[in-house]
């Protein structure tokens, strides 16, 4: 009986008299698979009509094809994948594509025009999180059937309500959204007219350079090699997800050898493993944002110097430096840099004097109190600690609020907090998607239909709406860059929000696999070259 | 139970059998009446709190970034235009007749979730409790046998800390030792990739599935993903029987009926563990049985830590989303298990204690 107890104690002591001893002998991962640790509890579908998660948009992009693509390195430089070319009409209303002969899903089953009206028409007719990105032509599920429209075996027509700038609609079908998705399998397991989509939320019907063969919630996604795939064959035979919520597990596992790739990665991981030769470390630009949103239902930060003034209350190199170990870069405009037209002035510092002279300018030269919602992350809660400490050095007295993501989430689409601390992904590769959120409240009432983060803290801006629905229609790359680099400069002095940050993701690898490729936003992460040595 | 039975006992002393089957057939239904008045209080209490919760389940359904369209028949394929009440009674009607509903989020059944998540939990805690019972119930007698000595010391210890010791930190410190450095057991998870699909799941407990099919490879790497933190959620059960049996032993040991059985010369080991332990048996089994129950909640900390997907992960997950649906379940699968543990240390009890079987 005493055996397991004392031998339990002899361990635990031998452990912290020895501290490090020699590591296990690895057991290494299979040469033909990728493993990789990531926290996948966020997925709730496979359906392209439906996904906006993180980790399920990177399954689909390695997995899926949309009729267009971009270049990671140079997003501006947009090519045909599954669409072999495109025109658009005269009036810029109608873009006319035509599909690219000979290829197949992995099903068999040829891509045809039928396929990808199908997926568009299904996208609008679902109605699910992500339609707004092609609802937002003017498409409805009333008029989709005449607005996308097949006009041969291998060509169709996509006719929008205006002539919006053409870059603006292909990169919103480069959007997981516009995945083409095989109509004849997923009709084959239609139910109640539900065009499949309760069989196509845990099965697959695409044609990307893997094919999904298993999702089980909360535990793993498994993807193997689709032979069918028209473009260059990927090395790995199999690529597999496991679900590793906690992050010190992830890299006790990584350097075990049990996994290849380790998605999550905090500070201490950063600084822990840098140091290991077996393992590197990789980073690329995401396009997600971290800002301050403030209330202007709240007088007091409804005053410009008010404003301004917290804009020089922020630490923003020794959080980007210290706090957050490289994971987010200073970055202070509604554009993430790698979109057209961002603006990557950084014109404000910590500045307590200069601080403290407006907020005398503002009539409160005491400071004043106010509350922060602040999401339980670590990341948003070391930031949040931060704030309140340079803040305080101004008299301002800043009280955190923690919750969950729903519940500060909720308060915040009530509009019920005074400053909200937030994390804003762009939702697909053109400016509009920030613009639209950042610079854009058509109807500041509280019952407004929609609810960008512009109303979300009440700022009334109906001429910067006009100008940013200008941008919208600029068919001139230049002179739309032009507009929106314009519209940040006035943004970044007016406006409510203190953005700060952009966020760079972090992954670390065992030093033996290679090629994968972090790109702009999480459907562009790629695998598909991924080798093993 | 005693007021059931305590009248029957009396007017049917004996002399018309017959009535007999009648008191033991109020007795089930007793049972299921306080089963059913349990549930449906749990059901009742779990539902407002979840409307209570200032969290909008339609946002965690469709995202922070959908059209109002979308929110709007999200909102209403929820039910959430009916009233409170409304919601309530569809909801216990369909639970009655064995549908707990789908998902809000995955539109996955609630009980397909449920049966995927319960029995990596139940294959824990099961083998976690049969670690805490046979090694903290000899140890507990132990202690207390030599109660204040070095022995009971350090019993007592080692009880303090597995109770009060964060378990999330000793998982991570079994995990960097046990598996990093020393590599004596398998990482975080149920098993390596590489057996996964070396069998059919069955019954989703590993150990019973790769067992049954022969696959022994496999089955040795599920025992070695299992040890760690069986042995950790064993340990902190053990740690509370233990301190149990001690107590319990101590005020066993000082009863007249053992020194008795001294004077009569009963050899000490007998005196111990035969007259002693099976008194102290009795309350023993409900204090394993509520251990039993609240393991097989599931951990969060332990299945966190060791990417266990289990029940308390599952439970933890949709609370966060506001998932009420499979909130509902879980906890309806709860309330059973703990009523069901209940009565069944209420029968163990009957066979343990003569008294109790006599008086009924």
């Amino acid at each position: 009986m005493k055996r397991p107890v004392l031998s339990f104690l002899t361990s635990v002591t031998l452990a912290l008299s020895l501290g490090a001893t020699a590591p296990a002998a690895l057991a290494a991962t299979p040469p033909d698979t990728l493993i990789q640790a990531w926290a996948i509890d966020d997925v709730i579908t496979l359906d392209p009509a439906e996904v906006f998660e993180f980790s399920a948009s990177e399954v689909l992009g390695n997995a899926y094809q949309g009729l267009v693509g971009y270049d990671v390195e140079d997003v501006s430089d947009i090519f045909g994948v599954i669409a072999e070319s495109w025109e658009v009409s005269e009036d810029g209303k109608t873009f006319t594509f035509t599909i690219r002969p000979g290829m197949t899903f992995a099903s068999g089953n040829p891509i045809t025009a039928d396929d990808a009206v199908f997926t568009l028409q299904r996208v609008i007719k679902l109605d699910k999180s992500p339609s707004f990105i092609l609802t937002q032509f003017g498409f409805s599920p009333d008029n989709v059937d005449q607005m996308i429209r097949k006009t041969g075996d291998m060509t169709f027509e996509f006719e929008m309500d205006q002539a919006y700038a053409p870059t603006l609609v292909l990169y919103c079908l480069t959007a997981t959204v516009g995945f083409i998705v095989d109509e004849e399998l997923v009709m084959s397991h239609e139910e109640d007219g539900d065009f499949g989509y309760g069989w196509l939320k845990t099965n697959y019907a695409g044609s990307g350079a893997f094919s999904i063969r298993e999702w089980r919630a909360n535990e793993v996604i498994v993807l193997e090699r689709n032979d069918a795939y028209g473009g260059e064959a990927p090395p790995m035979a199999r690529a597999i997800y496991r679900h590793i919520p906690e992050t010190s597990t992830q890299r006790l596992l990584l350097e075990a050898g049990d996994i290849d790739i380790a998605r999550n990665v905090g500070a201490e991981e950063i600084d822990a493993l840098t140091d290991n030769p077996d393992i590197v470390i990789e980073s690329g630009v995401k396009g997600s944002i971290y800002y301050l949103g403030l209330n202007q239902k709240n007088d007091m930060l409804a005053k410009p110097e008010v404003r301004q003034a917290m804009k020089m209350l922020v630490d923003y190199a020794t959080i980007a430096d210290t706090i957050m170990k490289g994971k987010v870069n200073v970055h202070q405009a509604f554009l993430p840099v790698g979109f057209l037209g961002a603006l990557e002035d950084t014109p404000f510092s910590l500045d307590v004097e200069q601080a403290k002279a407006l907020l005398e300018q503002a009539g409160v030269p005491d400071g004043f109190s106010v509350t922060m919602d602040t999401r339980n992350t670590p990341e948003i809660t070391s930031m949040a600690q931060a704030i309140q400490q340079t803040m305080a050095m101004a008299g301002i007295e800043m009280e955190l609020i923690p919750g969950d993501g729903q519940q500060t989430l909720t308060k915040y689409r009530a509009r019920n907090h005074d400053i909200y601390i937030g994390r804003w992904g762009p939702d697909y590769q053109d400016p509009h998607t920030n613009a639209d959120t950042f610079a854009r409240n058509p109807d500041n009432g509280d019952d407004a239909a929609s609810k960008p983060l512009a109303w979300r803290n009440a700022w009334d801006i109906p001429e910067m709406t006009a100008e940013a629905d200008a941008a919208v229609l600029e068919s001139d790359a230049d002179a739309r860059a032009q507009m929106y680099l314009e519209l940040q400069r006035e943004h970044q002095e007016t406006s409510p929000f203190v953005i700060m940050f952009q966020e760079i993701e972090v992954l670390a690898r065992r030093a033996n696999v290679d090629g994968f490729i972090i790109g702009p936003s999480f459907n562009d992460n790629s695998f598909k070259q991924v080798t093993k040595e | 139970m005693s007021g059931t039975s305590a009248p029957g006992g009396v007017v049917g002393a004996g002399d018309r059998p017959a009535r007999r089957r009648p008191a033991w057939l109020d007795r089930i239904a007793a049972l299921f009446g306080t089963l059913a008045v349990t549930l449906f209080g749990l059901l009742l209490v779990t539902f407002l709190i979840g409307r209570v919760v200032p969290v909008d389940p339609v946002l965690a359904v469709v995202g922070d970034r959908a059209s109002q369209s979308t929110y709007d028949a999200a909102y209403i394929e929820l039910g959430l235009d009916q009233t409170l009440f409304e919601q309530f009674r569809r909801y216990t009607a369909r639970a009655l007749s064995g549908d707990f509903g789908e998902s809000l989020l995955t539109k996955r059944p609630i009980l397909d979730d449920i049966r995927r998540a319960f029995p990596a939990t139940l294959e824990l805690a099961t083998v976690a409790i049969l670690i805490g019972t046979l090694v903290g119930v000899p140890l507990g007698v132990w202690a207390a046998v030599r109660q204040g000595t070095l022995v009971d010391q350090v019993v007592r210890v080692v009880g303090l800390v597995g109770y009060s010791a964060p378990i999330f930190w000793l998982g991570l410190l079994g995990l960097l030792l046990f598996y990093a450095k020393w590599g004596l057991v398998a990482g975080p998870g149920r098993i390596d990739i590489a057996y996964e699909y070396s069998f059919t799941p069955i019954t989703g407990l590993l150990l019973i599935d790769t067992a049954v099919q022969g696959q022994w490879a496999a089955f040795r790497n599920v025992v070695s993903h299992l040890a760690l933190p069986a042995c950790l959620l064993g340990y902190f059960s053990l740690a509370y029987i233990a301190r149990m049996t001690r107590s319990f032993m101590l005020a066993e040991l000082g009863q007249e009926y053992i020194d008795a059985a001294r004077i009569k010369g009963v050899s000490e080991r007998r005196i111990v563990w035969v007259h002693a332990l099976r008194n102290a048996a009795v309350p023993l089994v409900t204090v394993i049985a509520l251990s039993y129950a609240s393991l097989l909640e599931g951990s969060v900390l332990t299945e966190t830590v060791f990417a266990w997907p289990g029940l308390g992960l599952y439970l933890t997950n949709s609370l966060l989303n506001a998932d009420m649906n499979a909130v509902l379940g879980c906890t309806l699968l709860i309330g059973v298990i703990f009523v069901g543990l209940n009565l069944l240390s209420d029968l163990l009890y009957t066979l343990l204690d003569p008294r109790v079987r006599r008086g009924s």
